[in-house]
């Protein structure tokens, strides 16, 4: 059976955000963009309303509703700006839905409950100063000490760094591993510990209105409960918080080609050159027609993962597709978007400079599109295949989610 | 004590309306919901939420005359936290005028029965006469209380009200039961929430005929004989050269006495 309809639910849900994005994020956006700080109301307002725990199941604090309305929010999201997406990402994707899939009850309970409520805030703690692709080179590390961990470290480029209370921190808890990626351990890293200090990073191209910093950890004392998964699960637990995450990024940047199309069709129909509007003329409906297609493309490539994840079946290929297209065609459209605003895209009076430098970070991040191609052609050739996991993310049921 | 909201489904604000050649209207959006609550009506249902949150109102019910289509409206109140919904819907209804809409809203009102307050948008922003309020409390025989800007006590079987007129406020207490139209001043809506919008999109709404109102005639139609598009307004632009500030400012005031502006 294939059904692309979406349920009344999944569509309701993303309207509601729609309505938040434009009502209370997009009248001050340029303001908060120019200054480089986070809209203080932001993350309060998605806590209060539910938007940090969407998909997480109503008996984990969370809203109940499928990993295709994530997608769908994601997508409504990053259209107001890419801040709020990468909330998602880090908040969601890479961190709750981690503890969703391999974390303990006890867990659940400490950790993603009031995360899912946006008692707290998550964070996602891997990219390092000199590991970002090549994650076995991580230098942070984990000691054994009695009952405890001693985690030392410093983790770079950390969306929420200094917002966060727990960041889902990556160390080596076995420096000799042969291969050294199964030396990998992860933690949940309680950012009021003693030892942990956290700062932000400033005069970055894009994401200007969001938060981005560094995470440190200088003997951090961390109780063995707070280990996520076994010692030595650490990257499988990253490279499957990463085919969450990706999905969150992919549906965001489908916004954003969409808020590219939607500002590109009404400029068009607004300037006049030679006496027409400009959508009169064939090479700007070949923009429009373009990005168009991207934004086709990307969301049902999205959709298809979102349904993939409902069926509880493993999407590390189509995730890495769908973020790698939709991240790439995104930009691409912010591109063609400027062209067509002309010189008045190039200025912050209009939006699209602001969708072309805020698109360009999720082209290395969670994946540079490179690593994604090395995926793709790995898996082609036959070089890659998915193996089972301890713990698989949860298919959506929805008595479950719901009860 | 029960609260009934009277809503109703309008095009959307941001809808691109157009007349097509026969007469008729049409309205797409480009936002894709060319249909949305009353927007004037998002204050009433907010308003009636909070007389059962902060002053235990035991029921709040949104009721919408109109089509099928008509339920996404009464939808959109089950999500933002009504307790109840009911669609008005009979053949006989279509096209009636605001008097009629009137007689079928309180004989609803009378059949849901406790109702002590029944809330209004100001109007609607279609047809936008604001008069249904008013008819409807004629129709009930209770104290109509329009522009309303805030509910200040409710109890002991009366009701305070802040009015808010040209000329200011006025404070007004009238004995329940009453008809309120809320101005948007009163409060500030909530977005629906994601629990309601479960629930929402889960519920079968009743449908209420006029057999089941016990109404053998509503009243008048309208009758939209013709509907047409405004003409296009011109305008040019001219800038006005010179070579200082008050160059050009004495030459734009000589312009404007030229052409009568001032």
């Amino acid at each position: 059976m294939l059904d692309f309809s979406l349920t009344e639910e999944q569509q309701q849900a993303a309207a509601m955000v729609r309505e938040f994005g434009e009502k209370e994020i997009l009248p001050t956006i340029k303001e908060y963009d120019r200054q480089q700080t986070m809209n203080p109301a932001a993350l309060p307002r998605m806590a209060e309303l539910g938007i940090l725990g969407i998909n997480i199941p109503v008996r984990y604090g969370g809203q109940g509703f499928d990993y295709v309305t994530l997608g769908l929010v994601c997508e409504e999201l990053e259209r107001i700006d890419t801040t709020l997406r990468v909330v998602m990402s880090v908040h969601m994707g890479l961190n709750s839905m981690g503890v969703l899939q391999w974390g303990g009850e006890e867990q659940k309970q400490r950790f993603l409950t009031p995360q899912a409520r946006g008692e707290k805030y998550a964070a996602f703690g891997l990219t390092e100063p000199g590991a970002g692709s090549d994650v076995a080179g991580l230098r942070s590390t984990a000691r054994k000490d009695g009952g405890d961990y001693i985690i030392n470290g410093e983790k770079m480029w950390i969306s929420l760094a200094t917002k966060a209370h727990h960041v889902l921190w990556f160390a080596k808890t076995d420096p000799n591993a042969k291969p050294a990626h199964a030396g990998l351990t992860a933690f949940m890293v309680e950012t009021d510990m003693r030892g942990v200090t956290t700062g932000d990073i400033h005069g970055k191209l894009g994401v200007r209105a969001g938060s981005t910093g560094w995470v440190n950890c200088q003997d951090v004392r961390v109780p063995a409960a707070n280990r996520i998964g076994e010692e030595g699960e650490g990257f499988k637990i990253a490279m499957s918080c990463l085919d969450n995450g990706r999905y969150t990024v992919a549906s965001g940047a489908t916004g954003l080609t969409r808020a590219c199309l939607e500002a590109s069709v009404r400029y068009a129909k607004e300037r006049e050159t030679f006496g027409r509007p400009i959508a009169d003329y064939q090479l700007i409906q070949q923009k429009i027609a373009w990005m168009q297609q991207w934004y086709d493309v990307s969301r049902l490539l999205y959709l298809q993962v979102g349904w993939l994840k409902n069926q509880g079946i493993r999407n590390t290929r189509e995730v890495s597709m769908a973020k790698w297209y939709a991240t790439d065609h995104s930009f691409k459209a912010a591109h063609e978007a400027i062209q067509v605003h002309g010189a008045y895209g190039f200025s912050d009076e209009y939006d699209v400079e602001r969708y072309l430098r805020n698109g360009r970070g999720a082209i290395i991040y969670e994946g540079t599109s490179e690593i994604h191609q090395l995926m793709q052609a790995a898996y082609a050739f036959g070089e890659r295949q998915d193996k089972p996991l301890r713990c698989e993310l949860p298919a959506y049921d929805e008595a479950f989610w719901q009860g | 004590m029960k609260v009934v909201v009277c809503t109703k489904q309008t095009p959307s604000t941001t809808a691109d309306l157009t007349v097509n050649p026969d007469g008729s209207v049409s309205w797409e959006d480009p936002g894709g919901k060319p249909n949305v609550v009353n927007p004037w009506d998002e204050y009433s249902i907010e308003e009636g939420i909070r007389l059962k949150e902060n002053h235990g109102a035991s029921d709040v019910i949104a009721i919408t005359m109109g089509s099928e289509e008509s339920q996404e409206a009464l939808k959109t109140a089950l999500a933002m936290g009504c307790t109840e919904a009911i669609l008005l819907s009979d053949a006989a209804f279509a096209g009636v005028d605001t008097l009629g809409t009137a007689k079928v809203l309180a004989a609803a009102i009378n059949k849901v029965e406790d109702v002590q307050i029944a809330i209004f948008g100001k109007s609607a922003i279609d047809g936008d006469t604001g008069q249904t309020a008013v008819q409807t409390a004629c129709q009930l025989g209770w104290t109509p209380l329009t522009f309303v800007s805030a509910i200040t006590a409710v109890g002991d079987g009366q009701i305070t009200v802040e009015r808010l007129l040209d000329d200011g406020k006025e404070t007004v207490t009238a004995p329940l039961p009453v008809v309120i139209s809320t101005v948007k001043e009163i409060n500030e809506p909530r977005y629906p929430s994601f629990m309601g919008i479960r629930k929402a999109s889960r519920a079968t709404i009743p449908v209420w005929a006029a057999g089941d109102l016990s109404l053998n005639s509503v009243g008048s139609k309208v009758d939209w004989s013709k509907v047409y598009a405004l003409p296009p307004r011109e305008g040019s632009v001219e800038i006005i050269e010179g070579d200082s500030v008050q160059e050009k400012a004495a030459k734009l005031v000589a312009k404007l006495f030229e052409e009568k502006v001032i």
